[in-house]
C-alpha cells in the first residue's frame, strides 16, 4: 500500500517533470538557479513562417506608478532591469508589520552594495500613510531611499497591485489597526516574473530568500566568460 | 457537573501554563514589535532590554500596557515615536505576568512587580477605560 503510494507520487513528479520540459521553463528555471516562474501562465498558439508555434506567456507585474518616501515617483522603469523583493505593511500596524521590516532590514543589510536589487515596500494605508509619514519611518530605520523605497499611491491601484503580486491585502474593521495582509515577501526578477514568496516573519524563510536572491543577480564574471 | 468539570480544569491550568504566562503573554502580544529579544527596532520601536524607561517610569508600566501609548518618549537617551496600541482585555494577573517577564529578561535585573501594585497603578489610570 504503501510502495504503492511511493510510486504514485513518483510517477506524479515525473508527470509534473516532463510537463515542465514541455511547457518549456525547465531551461528557463535552470539558467536563474531553478527557481520557478510563479502565476498562472498561458500558452498561446501563433503562426510564424507558415507554422503553428507554442509561446507560454508568464504571469508578468504590469506597470505601476507610486510615490516614495522623497515624493519621487516610483514606477515599473525604477525597478528595470533590476531584481526587487516587494512587501505589503501600513506604519501604525500593531501584529506582524514590525516583525517583517526587522527581517527585511536583513536582506537589505545583505545586499547594501548589490545596485541590482531594490526593496518596495507598500503602504496598504495610504490615507495616513503620507509621503511625510512613510519619510519619518525609514528615517528610523535608518534605510536609504534608493535602496529601499516606502511607496503610497492611490488605494485601488495598491490593492490591485497586491493581487498581481499574489498577496492578500484587504480592509477590515474586524482586524487589529483595521487591515488584513499576509506577511509575504515577493521577490521578482528583471522580466517582472514573481520567482518566490516568502513569508517575512519566518526567519528561516528569509535565509532562503536572501540565498535565492544571487540566483536572479547578474553574475559578475559572466561577460568574461560569454566574450 | 460541567461546572466542576471546569473549575478542575482552571485549577489544573494554574499548575501548569500560569508559570511561564509572562513570556507567552509577551509573545503573543509584544514579540511583534519590541522582538523576542527585547531589542525594539531602530529608532522606530523602543527596546526593553537595558532600557532605563522600565526603571524611570515604573509606575506608568502597567498602565502603558492597558491604555496604549502616543507621543514621543525618550528611552536611553533616544526618542521615539511610534504609538503602542491598548491592551484592555489584558487582565492585572496577566499584566503583572509580563511586566515581571520584561523586568527579568533580555539581561535586566529590576525589581519585580505583585499583583496588588499593578492593581493600584491600574485603579490611578482606570479613567482611562471610558476613551
Amino acid at each position: 500500500m504503501k510502495r504503492n503510494k511511493i510510486t504514485r507520487s513518483l510517477f506524479a513528479l515525473l508527470l509534473l517533470c516532463f510537463a515542465g520540459a514541455w511547457q518549456g521553463c525547465s531551461d528557463k528555471s535552470s539558467a536563474a538557479g531553478d527557481l520557478p516562474i510563479l502565476g498562472e501562465r498561458q500558452v498561446v498558439q501563433r503562426e510564424a513562417d507558415g507554422r503553428q508555434v507554442t509561446d507560454t506567456v508568464y504571469h508578468t507585474i504590469p506597470d505601476f506608478a507610486f510615490i516614495n518616501q522623497d515624493s519621487q515617483v516610483v514606477t515599473s522603469l525604477t525597478v528595470q532591469d533590476k531584481v526587487y523583493v516587494t512587501d505589503f505593511f501600513f506604519t501604525t500596524c500593531p501584529t506582524i508589520c514590525p516583525k517583517m521590516k526587522s527581517q527585511m532590514l536583513r536582506v537589505y543589510e545583505a545586499f547594501k552594495d548589490e545596485p541590482q536589487l531594490v526593496l518596495l515596500s507598500h503602504t496598504i494605508d495610504p490615507k495616513h500613510d503620507t509621503v511625510a509619514v512613510l519619510r519619518d519611518y525609514a528615517d528610523r530605520l535608518q534605510v536609504s531611499s534608493d535602496k529601499w523605497h516606502f511607496v503610497t499611491g492611490e488605494k485601488d491601484s495598491i490593492y490591485s497591485i497586491a493581487m498581481q503580486y499574489m498577496v492578500t491585502a484587504l480592509e477590515d474593521e474586524q482586524e487589529p489597526g483595521g487591515f488584513v495582509h499576509s506577511g509575504a515577501f515577493v521577490l521578482v526578477d528583471q522580466n517582472r516574473h514573481v520567482r518566490g514568496i516568502y513569508d517575512g516573519t519566518d526567519p528561516a524563510q528569509v535565509d532562503k530568500l536572501i540565498q535565492d536572491i544571487p540566483a536572479l543577480l547578474p553574475k559578475k564574471n559572466k561577460k568574461k566568460d560569454a566574450n | 457537573m460541567a461546572a466542576g468539570i471546569a473549575a478542575l480544569l482552571t485549577l489544573t491550568q494554574c499548575f501548569t501554563d500560569k508559570q511561564n504566562e509572562g513570556e507567552r503573554l509577551y509573545t503573543q502580544y509584544c514579540a511583534n514589535c519590541h522582538m523576542d529579544d527585547g531589542s525594539g527596532l531602530r529608532n522606530l520601536i523602543p527596546p526593553l532590554a537595558g532600557a532605563d524607561y522600565l526603571v524611570n517610569h515604573r509606575d506608568e508600566l502597567a498602565c502603558i500596557i492597558q491604555h496604549g501609548q502616543t507621543g514621543n518618549i525618550v528611552v536611553n537617551g533616544k526618542n521615539y515615536n511610534q504609538g503602542m496600541p491598548a491592551f484592555e482585555h489584558l487582565n492585572k494577573g496577566q499584566i503583572t505576568n509580563i511586566l515581571n517577564y520584561v523586568q527579568t529578561n533580555f539581561g535586566n535585573s529590576n525589581p519585580r512587580f505583585t499583583i496588588p501594585e499593578v492593581e493600584k497603578q491600574l485603579f490611578d489610570c482606570r479613567h482611562l477605560l471610558e476613551q
